[in-house]
């Protein structure tokens, strides 16, 4: 493992790898969110330095795209797809069952931290639909018993640690 | 500046032929995101262990883009034979080196069994699923490994850019694309080489050339499949189109859900720089082209032209006023063209084969093919390509084998969040930009989705009508006050909480909405609530009415009950029931109190005997 290096200078480090155009704002808070898996108030706002772009622009798009997200997430990310083939296969039945087992709603995380729930329009898979991504991992054809057993095992991993 | 690029072009081919003869033993395997989701990686790694494992490591596997029918992913098509093989896993990759690879012959158990005559049956031109498709732009997928160029050269790749650069005047190409007829492939039909001929004219530098990948219709995915398996046709049309309009720059703005469409894109324009057909002087003559990649960060709203500009300019993605065009002042302000992935991967084709020959297929005002998203409800979900004007009918039961679970076909959704529902009475419809208009709907990207008896249409118009509040920009006051208001008015019609008069009154918002809304997406937002009243109105009136949902969906106009026929007693119901709604000793009949029953359709999900019922 390398050295752990701070918000600000990997902020800065980002920032640099797009030539710190103002155009890069998207591209900068994409990746700083990718780093951090949201975007820290620090990273905003050295970003904001850094490209001299006033914070307000930062806050602006930070807020405006739903891909971002100002709070930390949960370990594992549920991401139910509510595209309209994943719909007429019954979707929003999945989404109550995370919803009432988990006890958050989209944009939500458990006070464990351990899950956060996240709505998309489609992941291309419909095939598959209703589909269901739990971090990168695709679940297909997904039941209500196969929610159930979804957040039973990743419960029972964390436990485990 | 003829010459040189004759020579260039020629000298890549002529290393080609040595390798891609037409007795080439190769596997297609499929790795478009569906595919990879049912585990293809896996098997294709299991497949080169076991090439090299039983010495046949020369046989070049293909990590293709998505083939169409992933349905039955993850599949493989073995060449030279064409093998056509389906829902493969890794413990089939041993005989199918042996067999197949090693000795020609077809495993019966992996191959597609037609579903009513049940023969057996080898080659993908067989299936019904392909049989009537024209897979111009979508079928070369399976000869691609999309990061390699060569697969792409092999296959006439970037021979319309040498033959365009060689030959033809930037006039010339816009009055070719112009007789093929090609109209906008993202929605809207717009005449691309209109377009075109616009920025050309356009006073201005520098100017743009703009693919949009955004493609935010949800069930539709075959600009990501295009992306993904097909990168270098999409960047073969951007550069003739630059050519043509005189532009040095270019961007892909992509979907942020479709990272492998990025990193394939990606792969696919280093190669392209690689081998002098992007950046400066390409092909040794004294234009110069380049294209950047810019990922959309999930806002359906970005899709419309001017949020687009907006977005990869930095901002937050806010249309402006319509009477602004892009033609003349679009990406910083400057001429641009945006045109759809599609549309863009449509353009090497029509300069390869001719103007003529992309004109001969299609109707009188949609020419050449269509790739449609064929998902819901249906047999064979998939990505179909078809002649423009190719009916319903044929689409949904030749190609797409009719309805899961035998069931009856309701509607079928075109168009996306912009689009409508078309009813069973218009199945004859042949399908192309402006006949899908005329009953309501919309080609829109070319999204299908496929809806049975068990689809309450209602539901469906209050679907959309949340995603396109929840994806209004909110700038102006008819899209993000009235979409709100429509999308509670049906929200109370699906609880039960619908008056007389709300139809009329959604119809009297629809118009204001469409008439006062700044960008297409107010502008277009009532449709699928009027395709449906125009369709289904007898549903609404069943939910305002009688407080019934007929096709037993929304919840509050809905209970569960168990059929006391059917009931064996099992049990099983009891323990998914999160709220403990049901009861019954074992092996005895069960009943559900629906005063504790939230209906949340686990309970119907268990039962194996089919004892529990909507109603
Ligand atoms: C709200 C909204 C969303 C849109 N989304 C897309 C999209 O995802 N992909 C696309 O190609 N066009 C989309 N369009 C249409 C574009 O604005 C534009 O017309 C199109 O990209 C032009 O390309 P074409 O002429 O080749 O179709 C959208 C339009 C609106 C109003
Ligand atoms: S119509 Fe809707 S999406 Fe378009 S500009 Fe107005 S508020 Fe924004
Ligand atoms: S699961 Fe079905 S058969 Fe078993 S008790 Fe429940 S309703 Fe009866
Ligand atoms: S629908 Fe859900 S709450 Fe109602 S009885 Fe079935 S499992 Fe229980
Ligand atoms: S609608 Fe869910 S994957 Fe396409
Ligand atoms: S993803 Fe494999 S066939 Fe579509």
């Amino acid at each position: 493992m390398t050295k752990p290096i701070s918000i600000a200078a990997k902020t800065r480090q980002i920032v640099k790898k797009h030539g710190n155009a103002k155009g890069a704002v998207i591209a900068v808070l994409q990746d700083l969110q990718e780093a951090f898996n949201y975007l820290p108030k620090e990273a905003l706002k050295t970003a904001a330095k850094a490209m001299d772009v006033p914070m307000s622009r930062i806050y602006e798009a930070a807020t405006f795209y739903t891909a971002f997200s100002l709070e930390p997430r949960g370990k594992h990310v549920v991401k139910i797809c509510k595209g309209t083939a994943c719909h007429v296969r019954g979707a929003a039945i999945l989404q109550d069952r995370f919803e009432t087992t988990l006890g958050i709603k989209p944009g939500g995380t458990t006070k464990d931290g351990l899950f956060s729930l996240e709505t998309v329009n489609c992941v291309g898979a419909c095939a598959l639909g209703p589909v269901v991504v739990i971090n990168t991992e695709y679940h297909g054809q997904v039941t209500i018993s196969k929610v159930d057993k979804i957040i039973k095992k990743i419960n029972k991993e964390e436990g485990a640690q | 500046m003829s010459g040189n690029t004759d020579k260039q072009s020629h000298a890549i081919l002529d290393n080609l032929t040595l390798y891609y003869g037409p007795k080439r033993k190769f596997v297609a395997i499929c790795a478009g995101t569906g595919c990879r989701a049912y585990g293809s990686l896996k098997v294709k790694d299991a497949l080169e262990a076991e090439l090299k494992k039983q010495n046949m490591a020369d046989v070049d596997v293909l990590a293709t883009g998505c083939l169409g029918f992933c349905e039955k992913g993850p599949m493989m098509i073995i060449h030279p034979d064409k093998y056509f093989y389906q829902s493969v896993k890794e413990s089939d990759i041993p005989e199918i080196v042996e067999k197949t690879i090693g000795r020609g012959e077809a495993i019966s158990r992996l191959l597609y069994r037609h579903p009513e005559t049940k023969k057996t049956l080898f080659r993908e031109e067989d299936l019904p699923f392909y049989k009537k498709q024209l897979r111009a732009v979508f079928g070369k997928n399976g000869m691609i490994d999309p990061s390699r160029i060569e697969d792409y050269f092999a296959i006439d790749g970037y021979q319309a850019l040498a033959k365009v650069l060689a030959e033809m005047t930037p006039e010339q190409v816009i009055s070719e694309v112009k007789k093929a007829g090609l109209r906008g492939r993202g929605g809207g039909g717009f005449p691309a080489a209109v377009k075109w001929e616009g920025v050309r004219k356009a006073a201005g530098e520098p100017k743009y050339v703009i693919a949009n990948g955004d493609e935010g219709d949800p069930g539709a995915y075959m600009d990501r499949s295009l992306m993904e398996g097909n990168p270098h046709s999409v960047i073969e049309g951007m550069i003739i189109g630059a050519y043509a309009v005189g532009s040095n720059h270019g961007y892909i703005y992509v979907r942020n859900e479709y990272p492998l469409a990025v990193e394939n894109l990606s792969k696919a324009i280093e190669a392209a720089r690689a081998n002098g057909l992007l950046g400066k002087n390409i092909l040794g003559t004294d234009f110069s082209f380049d294209i950047q990649i810019n990922k959309g960060a999930g806002a359906f709203v970005c899709g419309e032209s001017s949020a687009l500009f907006a977005s990869i300019e930095g901002r937050a993605g806010e249309p402006r006023a319509k009477y602004v065009h892009a033609v003349d002042k679009g990406l910083y302000d400057k001429p641009t063209v945006l045109n759809n992935v599609e549309t863009w991967a449509n353009v090497p084709l029509i300069i390869n084969k001719g103007a003529d020959w992309f004109a001969s297929i299609g109707t009188e005002g949609s020419k050449g093919t269509k790739i449609f998203s064929l998902v819901g409800k249906i047999n064979n979900t998939g990505l179909v390509e078809v002649p423009m004007g190719t009916t319903l009918y044929e689409i949904i039961y030749d190609m797409g084998g009719g309805i899961t679970g035998g069931r009856k076909f309701k509607a079928v959704q075109t168009g996306g969040p912009s689009g409508g529902c078309i009813p069973e009475s218009l199945l004859d419809l042949p399908v192309d930009f402006d006949r899908l208009y005329e009953v309501g709907s919309m080609m829109g990207s070319g999204g299908m989705i496929v809806m049975d008896d068990t689809s309450c249409m209602v539901d469906v118009a209050r679907y959309f009508l949340e995603f396109l509040k929840e994806e209004s920009c909110g700038k102006c006051v008819p899209c993000r006050e009235g979409v709100r208001r429509m999308s509670e008015i049906l929200e109370d019609i699906c609880a039960g909480r619908g008056r007389e008069g709300d139809i009329e009154l959604l119809e009297t918002m629809s118009a204001a909405i469409a008439d006062g809304s700044l960008c297409a997406l107010g502008g277009s937002a009532p449709n699928p609530v009027l395709s449906t009243i125009r369709h289904f109105r007898e549903e609404y009136e069943a939910h305002i009415r009688d407080h019934r949902c007929p096709a037993g969906v929304c919840k509050a106009l809905i209970s569960y009950n168990i059929d006391a026929e059917k009931c064996t007693g099992c049990g099983v119901c009891v323990k998914v029931c999160a709220t403990k709604a049901i009861t019954g000793e074992l092996k005895k009949v069960h009943t559900i109190d629906n005063e504790k029953c939230t209906r949340c359709g686990a309970c119907i999900q268990s039962c194996k005997f089919d004892a529990i019922y909507v109603k």
